[in-house]
């Protein structure tokens, strides 16, 4: 019952309900406007019909008098499927003719009436089970006192009515049963996929994130709707993914500098005894909460990042005057660990996003070529170590590119580092919470854009590939 | 100085108004946002120090009220929010400085020390002076006693930052967001290297150094002869 309720309130079934009632009154009118004309023809031919016969009747009359008439008469009653006559004296006495029993009054007035008879020549006692026929007919008078009365049996006219009245009935009886059988199997169709639809999407919302909506194959509507649900689940998804792994990082990495923390300061009060011993570990602490902080910072920028929070403040830049700037900043660091850095920016390099955020990934890819093109262990005879800033447009993108001739990374780990807290093991002496690659990447994405690694043969190649913006492309 | 911090956590409320009264200065501490528009609105401060996030009325709108009203006081916004948009935020309601949490002592006393003393106005002046050192901010140029000094752009905005707070300690994060414009953290103290290199142009060869080191927090300019 209630499933029956809810089949009829879906949009389908009201849908299917209203073109059923436009259709249903469009046969109705078709059929209706066809018998109206057909039956208008029929009496057309009939008056035809009648009105030649009186010519005629009319021409015997003024040639022959009376007795030519009723001969006449006499002799186009006996023919099989005649007309009607019936010639009357003044009186209304029977002349001549092949109809009695005609309505009272009908010979009384001339011109077109439509009457009830009975034939002549059908049995009397076949009265009572016949009733009276239906007849169209024209009464003349003629001189001399004289009625002459033509007409035509209109049982013929009738029964075609009949017909096609009836078909009109059916016809429309038909489209709507029809109609609503159709209507019903197709909302029934529908509902099917709906409650499909829905089921599947209680189950998400009790937490099964990995479900997904049924896709018909059909690539109607009900499946664009689908797809694009579905598609936005994936990136709930992978937000979440996002997020749970942000909270196990936490969980995982931030728990081992604060054990470090805890145990340092505990260890001071359990075996300090001067002043000065004290003052270490406190600062000591402070050094290592700053570490803490930061790295805790860096967290939550790549989930911000990731979860494209930061796409609201998005406004145009160069990328060019970006590796500019962050060349003048890091270039004394570089030359005090004996490093050139140049930077390449020749023409402006527009961008539309966050400029704070791709000022810092920027920072971290050239801080990451200092640290590690400076290494000391480098080989004797080697050219002098140099790093090379680059923004340059390359077609629909705009490429920031830090190049250094250090070690390199290895190529089957350079997909690794890009994810969070991955320190290669030449590279764990060196400060940093290895988070550096992954926000830039992370800052990358953001941006529609990608990080990837290259060999720079040697050294590394870090290339944060960013869509161009400005007049060139305005759409996103 | 008088202080108002307007902040809810009693712990750190107490903890801050200990430490500004050890370094010598005035402290008041309200802790929701009503009874600190209150206090702000009939106290003599020279600095107010709102936290962002306060019961009963937000530390945005205890700001934008005074404001409102026509009191200008300094006011330095404390947020657990650290976002640039929450910067921008906090500074377009009419905040004065923004400084995330967690923070440390040292770096919250040099942005209210600058904040205070930004009253004094040196900001208009065309020529600047520490010592014998004098910076001409309409031609650019830079001479320490009779000796021109030839500096990058960026050294000449950098000294000029720290010449405009003499006598007030810098942190590295003022530098960087007051000349640089960046308000990430490096992951490498960059700031070091440019200062070094802007000290072996100002003060080498000079017997008084102008430009100190102060550890654990930053930098400061001063004529050390005073």
């Amino acid at each position: 019952m209630t499933a029956l309720g809810k089949l009829f309130r879906t949009t389908t079934f009201k849908l299917t309900l209203v073109y059923l009632t436009v259709f249903a009154l469009f046969a109705a009118f078709l059929l209706g406007y066809f018998a109206f004309n057909t039956r208008r023809l029929i009496t057309e031919q009939i008056t035809d019909t009648v009105n030649a016969e009186i010519t005629g009747l009319s021409e015997q009359y003024r040639q022959g008098g009376i007795r030519r008439l009723v001969i006449s008469v006499d002799e186009r009653a006996r023919r099989p499927g005649s007309s009607l006559y019936l010639v009357t004296t003044f009186a209304g006495d029977a002349l001549a003719g092949n109809v009695t029993a005609l309505q009272p009054g009908t010979l009384d007035s001339p011109g077109w009436t439509e009457t009830t008879y009975r034939r002549l020549d059908e049995a009397d006692e076949r009265e009572k089970k016949h009733p009276d026929h239906h007849a169209l007919v024209r009464v003349f008078q003629l001189p001399g006192g004289f009625r002459m009365l033509v007409g035509r049996d209109l049982e013929e006219r009738e029964r075609l009515y009949h017909i096609v009245t009836a078909a009109g009935r059916w016809s429309v009886a038909i489209v709507i049963v029809l109609g609503l059988a159709g209507g019903l199997f197709v909302t029934r169709r529908v509902l099917r996929r709906v409650d499909a639809m829905t089921e599947t999407s209680r189950s998400i919302m009790a937490g099964d994130l990995g479900e997904r909506l049924p896709v018909a194959g059909s690539g109607d509507e009900l499946d664009r709707l689908a797809v694009n649900l579905n598609l936005m689940l994936e990136r709930i998804e992978a937000l979440m993914k996002g997020l749970k792994e942000v909270s196990d990082n936490i969980a995982h990495d931030l728990k081992t500098p604060l054990t470090r923390l805890r145990n340092r300061t505990e260890q001071a009060l359990r075996t300090a005894s001067s002043e000065a011993e004290y003052r270490a570990a406190l600062e000591g602490t402070i050094e290592e909460s700053d570490g803490l902080i930061r790295t805790f910072n860096a967290l939550l920028m790549i989930a911000r990042a990731e979860s494209g929070q930061s796409r609201d403040d998005m406004a145009e830049f160069d990328a060019a005057e970006i590796a500019t700037d962050i060349g003048e900043l890091y270039e004394p660091l570089a030359e005090q660990k004996g490093l050139a850095l140049m930077v390449e920016a020749p023409s402006p390099a527009p961008v539309k996003g966050n400029r704070e955020l791709v000022s810092q990934a920027l920072s971290n890819l050239v801080d990451n070529a200092i640290k590690y093109a400076a290494l000391p262990d480098r080989p004797e005879g080697s050219p002098p170590a140099q790093i090379v800033v680059q923004a340059v447009n390359d077609g629909d993108r705009v490429l920031l590119t830090v190049a250094d001739n250090g070690p390199g990374i290895p190529e089957a780990d350079r997909q690794r580092v890009l994810e969070r807290f991955v320190r290669l093991e030449q590279s764990r002496s060196q400060p940093g919470s290895g988070l550096g690659l992954s926000l830039a990447a992370a800052v990358a994405r953001l941006h529609g854009g990608e990080l990837t690694l290259a060999d720079n043969a040697p050294g590394l190649k870090s290339i944060i590939a960013l869509p161009r913006g400005g007049p060139v492309q305005i759409a996103g | 100085m008088r202080l108002l911090i307007i902040e809810d956590d009693r712990d750190a409320a107490d903890y801050l108004v200990k430490a500004f009264r050890e370094v010598g200065h005035v402290a008041d501490a309200a802790h929701d946002g009503e009874d600190g528009l209150a206090h702000a609105l009939d106290g003599q401060y020279d600095v107010l120090i709102v936290d962002r996030m306060l019961p009963k009325l937000d530390g945005l709108m205890v700001i934008g009220t005074l404001r409102g009203k026509g009191i200008e006081t300094p006011a330095l916004i404390l947020s657990a929010l650290g976002q640039v948009d929450d910067r921008v935020k906090g500074l377009r309601a009419g905040g004065d400085d923004y400084l995330p949490k967690p923070y440390s002592f040292s770096e919250l006393l040099a942005r209210v020390e600058v904040l205070a003393r930004r009253r004094g106005g040196r900001n208009e002046e065309t020529e600047l002076r520490v010592g014998n050192l004098h910076l001409d901010r309409l031609s650019h140029s830079v001479r320490r006693g009779d000796e021109e000094i030839t500096l990058q752009p960026r050294e000449f905005r950098l000294l000029e930052y720290l010449m405009q707070h003499a006598g007030q300690v810098v942190t590295r994060t003022m530098l960087l967001e007051n000349v640089w414009d960046y308000h990430f953290d490096p992951q490498t103290n960059v700031i070091d290297v440019h200062i070094s290199r802007l000290r072996s142009k100002i003060d080498k060869g000079f017997s008084q150094p102008l430009l100190h080191t102060i550890r654990g927090t930053g930098y400061m300019i001063r004529d050390g002869a005073r």
